[in-house]
C-alpha cells in the first residue's frame, strides 16, 4: 500500500515534470495557427488580382538561339557617346572603356558594368566600318573594333574608317549599319543604307522632321530591309509583364495616362562637354550642318552646337525626340496605342537660358478619341522630383518608375482604386487595401548595382540601362542590338520595327509641330499628312 | 543534490513567470522574423546591408558584392533567426539561444546604429537616438542568458531530468 502510494506520487511528480517541460508547446501551436491564418490571408490578397501573372513571374529566357548564325559585318555611322554604347552592345568597347570599367569594378565591388559587358553573348559579328565627322571619335571606334577584351575574344575582322557615310553604306564589305548620328542625319543615312540593301539599326528620335519620317517609312517598306529603332526599353521584361496586366483589363477602363521626365543636371539638359581636341581641322563642320535649315560658320558657337546638338531644332527636336520618344514608345509597347488623332504641346526655355532654342520645360497632350484616352506628357530639366509614369484606370493604377521603384530598377506597382467597381466587394471586405500595391514587380530584386550618376539613375529607373533575365543583369541595349541581328538572320520582324517606328516618329513630330506652330495638330491617316 | 538544480528556489513564482513570458515573446519575434524570410523568395539582406552606416558599412558592402557570401549571409539569417526563435519559445538550449540571439540583434544594431548624424534611406518605425529596439532586445536577451528559465519551464527541463535519471541509474 505504502509502496503503491509512493509509486503514484512519483508518477504525479513525473507528470508534473513533463507538463512543465512541455508548457510552452501550446504557444508554438498558436504561432503556427496564426502563421497559417496570415499566409492564407496573404494568398487571398494576391489571388484577388493577379494570381495567374504571379505564377507566370519568370523572366523570358535571354537567349533565343538563332539557327542561321552567319557572321555579320556591321558599320557604325556616328560614334559619339551613344554610338559607343551601341557598339558595346554589339560586343566592342574601346580599350579606354574596358580598362576604366575594370578599374571601377575593382574599386567599387557594386559596379557591375564590366562584368555585365564581359558576360554578354557573343553576337558573331565584327565592327568593320566607322564613320564620324570628328576624327577623335572615329579613331576611338576603330580602336574598339580591335579590342580583344570582349566575350568572344578576337573578332574576325576589324574596322576601317569611312570619311563619308555614302561610302560606308554602299560598301560591299558591310551587311548592316548602326546609325547613331544626331537626328538631322538619321533619315538620310538610313534611306541611303536601305537603298543599298543594308539592314539598319537607327537611334531614336526617328527623324528630325515629319516628312523625313514618311519617306524613311516608305523606303524601308519598299526595300524590305530589317529595320530596328533604338528603343531598348522594348527588351525590358517588366513592360512585357505590364502588358499582360493591361491586356487582361485588370486596371479597368483607362482614360488617362501620365508620362513624365524629370532631370536636374547640366548633363541631363544636354550641356555636354566640348572636346578640347575639337577644331576646324578635326571636325567636318560643313558636312555636319549640311541637312540643317540654318547654317553658321565654324567657330565657338559651331563647337557648342556640334557637341550639344540636342539644344537646337536644327539638329534634333529637344525633349520630344530625346525623351518623350522613349516614354511614348514604352506606353505604345505596353498598351499598343498607335498614332493619336490630335496632339498639342506647350512649354518654354525657363531655366537653361544658354542660347538653345528647344524648350527645357515642355508638356504635350495626345488625344485618342476612339480609345477614350488622353496621354499627358510632362517634362522638366530643372527638377529631379521623379514622378514616374502612371496608367490610370477606373479600377486600378499602374505606376512605372518614379516612386514605385523602391530600389528596384525598371519596376512597377499596381494599386487598386478606392472607388473601383471591379474590386468593390474585396475592398469592402478589407481583402484589398487601396493604400498598398496589389501587385508589385521588382525585377532582379535580389541583385544590387552601384549606379551612380543622376542621369544613369534616371535611365536605369526607366529600364533604359539594364534589364533582368532570370534575375541576371543584362544591358538592354545589348539585347536590343541582338534582337536586330537575330531578326536579320531569321528574316523576322524586330521588336521595334518600322511600324512601331512610324508611331513614334509621327507622334513626336505632331507634338513638336504643335509647339512650333502654337496650335493643335491633327493626324490624317488616310493621306498621311498633318493637318 | 542534483535534483535541487531543477527545484525552483532561485526565483519566486512571479519572477519565473515574468522571465518565461519575456523568453516566449522574444522567441516568437525571432521565429516569425526567420520564417517570414524563409517563405519570401525575394527576401535578401542586401538592401539592409547596402544602407549600412558607421564602422561596419564597408564590410556590409563587400558582403553584398559577393553573391556567394551574400547567399550565405541570407541563409544564416533565415535559419539562425528561426532556430533561435524555436530555442527560446520551446525552452530548448535556451541559454545558447539567448546568446546567439543577442549576437544577431547586436550585429543588426552595429550595422545600422541610430547615431546622431547617420541618415538611413529606409524609414524607421520609431524615434530613436542612440538606443533602438535592437539594442533593447539584445540586452533583454542578455538578461535571459543571465537568468535562465528553461530548466524550470521548457524542454530543457526534460533533457536535464533524463540526464539526471540516467546518472541516477548508474
Amino acid at each position: 500500500m505504502n509502496q503503491e502510494n509512493k509509486g503514484s506520487n512519483a508518477d504525479l511528480l513525473n507528470r508534473r515534470e513533463i507538463l512543465k517541460g512541455l508548457a510552452t508547446i501550446p504557444v508554438l501551436g498558436l504561432f503556427f495557427i496564426k502563421l497559417w491564418q496570415k499566409l492564407r490571408l496573404d494568398k487571398l490578397k494576391k489571388s484577388n488580382l493577379l494570381q495567374d501573372l504571379i505564377s507566370d513571374n519568370k523572366a523570358p529566357s535571354i537567349i533565343k538561339e538563332i539557327g542561321n548564325s552567319d557572321h555579320l559585318r556591321v558599320g557604325v555611322v556616328g560614334y559619339g557617346g551613344r554610338g559607343g554604347h551601341l557598339t558595346r552592345g554589339l560586343g566592342f568597347a574601346t580599350p579606354g572603356w574596358t580598362s576604366s570599367a575594370s578599374e571601377r569594378a575593382k574599386k567599387n565591388k557594386l559596379d557591375k558594368a564590366f562584368e555585365t559587358f564581359m558576360s554578354q553573348t557573343d553576337l558573331n559579328c565584327s565592327l568593320v566600318g566607322v564613320c564620324d565627322l570628328f576624327d577623335v571619335r572615329a579613331e576611338l571606334g576603330i580602336e574598339a573594333s580591335k579590342n580583344e577584351v570582349r566575350s568572344g575574344g578576337k573578332a574576325k575582322e576589324t574596322a576601317v574608317r569611312y570619311k563619308h557615310y555614302t561610302d560606308l553604306v554602299t560598301s560591299k564589305d558591310i551587311d548592316a549599319v548602326i546609325i547613331a548620328t544626331p537626328d538631322h542625319w538619321h533619315s538620310r543615312v538610313a534611306i541611303a543604307a536601305a537603298k543599298a540593301g543594308k539592314h539598319v539599326y537607327c537611334e531614336k528620335g526617328l527623324t528630325r522632321t515629319f516628312d523625313e519620317t514618311i519617306e524613311l517609312y516608305d523606303t524601308v517598306k519598299e526595300t524590305g530591309i530589317t529595320f530596328q529603332l533604338g528603343h531598348q526599353n522594348r527588351q525590358v521584361e517588366a513592360y512585357e509583364q505590364a502588358k499582360k496586366i493591361i491586356n487582361q483589363g485588370l486596371l479597368g477602363p483607362v482614360n488617362l495616362v501620365q508620362l513624365t521626365t524629370n532631370r536636374n543636371s547640366p548633363g541631363g539638359a544636354w550641356v555636354w562637354g566640348i572636346d578640347p581636341k575639337g577644331n576646324s581641322k578635326t571636325i567636318d563642320w560643313e558636312t555636319f550642318q549640311e541637312p540643317s535649315p540654318n547654317k553658321i560658320p565654324f567657330g565657338e558657337e559651331a563647337l557648342r552646337r556640334f557637341f550639344r546638338w540636342r539644344c537646337w531644332y536644327d539638329y534634333g527636336t529637344g525633349l520630344s525626340g530625346d525623351l518623350f520618344s522613349h516614354d511614348f514608345d514604352q506606353i505604345n509597347q505596353i498598351m499598343g496605342l498607335g498614332i493619336p488623332k490630335y496632339a498639342s504641346s506647350s512649354g518654354g526655355i525657363y531655366y537653361y537660358k544658354d542660347g538653345r532654342d528647344v524648350p527645357d520645360v515642355w508638356n504635350a497632350t495626345l488625344e485618342y478619341p476612339d480609345k477614350d484616352l488622353t496621354v499627358l506628357y510632362s517634362a522638366t530639366l530643372s527638377s529631379l522630383n521623379s514622378r514616374g509614369n502612371r496608367i490610370m484606370g477606373h479600377d486600378a493604377t499602374m505606376q512605372i518608375g518614379g516612386e514605385s521603384n523602391s530600389g528596384a530598377l525598371g519596376g512597377f506597382i499596381v494599386k487598386a482604386d478606392p472607388y473601383s467597381t471591379r474590386y468593390k466587394d474585396r475592398i469592402e471586405k478589407g481583402v484589398i487595401n487601396s493604400k498598398y500595391p496589389i501587385y508589385s514587380y521588382a525585377p532582379g530584386s535580389k541583385q544590387i548595382d552601384g549606379i551612380t550618376s543622376a542621369t544613369s539613375q534616371y535611365f536605369a529607373n526607366k529600364g533604359l540601362l539594364y534589364t533582368y533575365r532570370d534575375g541576371k543583369r543584362v544591358d538592354s541595349t545589348h539585347l536590343h542590338v541582338k534582337d536586330w541581328l537575330d531578326s536579320i538572320r531569321s528574316k523576322t520582324l524586330p521588336t521595334c520595327n518600322i511600324e512601331e517606328a512610324l508611331h513614334e516618329g509621327v507622334t513626336c513630330h505632331m507634338a513638336t509641330e504643335s509647339y512650333l506652330q502654337g496650335r493643335r495638330i491633327e493626324w490624317d491617316p488616310v493621306n498621311r499628312i498633318l493637318i | 543534490m542534483k535534483i535541487d538544480l531543477m527545484k525552483n528556489d532561485t526565483y519566486s513564482e512571479s519572477q519565473l513567470t515574468g522571465l518565461v513570458i519575456l523568453r516566449i515573446l522574444i522567441g516568437w519575434h525571432f521565429l516569425y522574423e526567420g520564417i517570414s524570410k524563409i517563405i519570401n523568395p525575394y527576401w535578401s539582406s542586401a538592401a539592409y546591408l547596402l544602407d549600412s552606416k558607421w564602422v561596419l558599412s564597408s564590410l556590409a558592402k563587400s558582403i553584398v558584392a559577393n553573391s556567394t557570401i551574400l547567399g550565405f549571409t541570407d541563409f544564416i539569417n533565415m535559419w539562425g533567426l528561426t532556430l533561435v526563435g524555436l530555442s527560446l519559445l520551446l525552452g530548448i538550449f535556451s541559454r545558447y539561444g539567448a546568446l546567439f540571439g543577442m549576437g544577431f540583434v547586436l550585429l543588426y544594431y552595429l550595422f545600422a546604429p541610430p547615431f546622431i548624424g547617420l541618415e538611413y534611406s529606409r524609414p524607421g518605425e520609431g524615434s530613436y537616438m542612440l538606443v533602438n529596439k535592437n539594442l533593447i532586445e539584445a540586452f533583454a536577451l542578455y538578461v535571459l542568458y543571465l537568468f535562465p528559465s528553461s530548466q524550470f519551464i521548457g524542454l530543457d527541463r526534460l533533457i536535464l531530468s533524463s540526464e539526471l535519471n540516467s546518472l541516477g541509474d548508474k
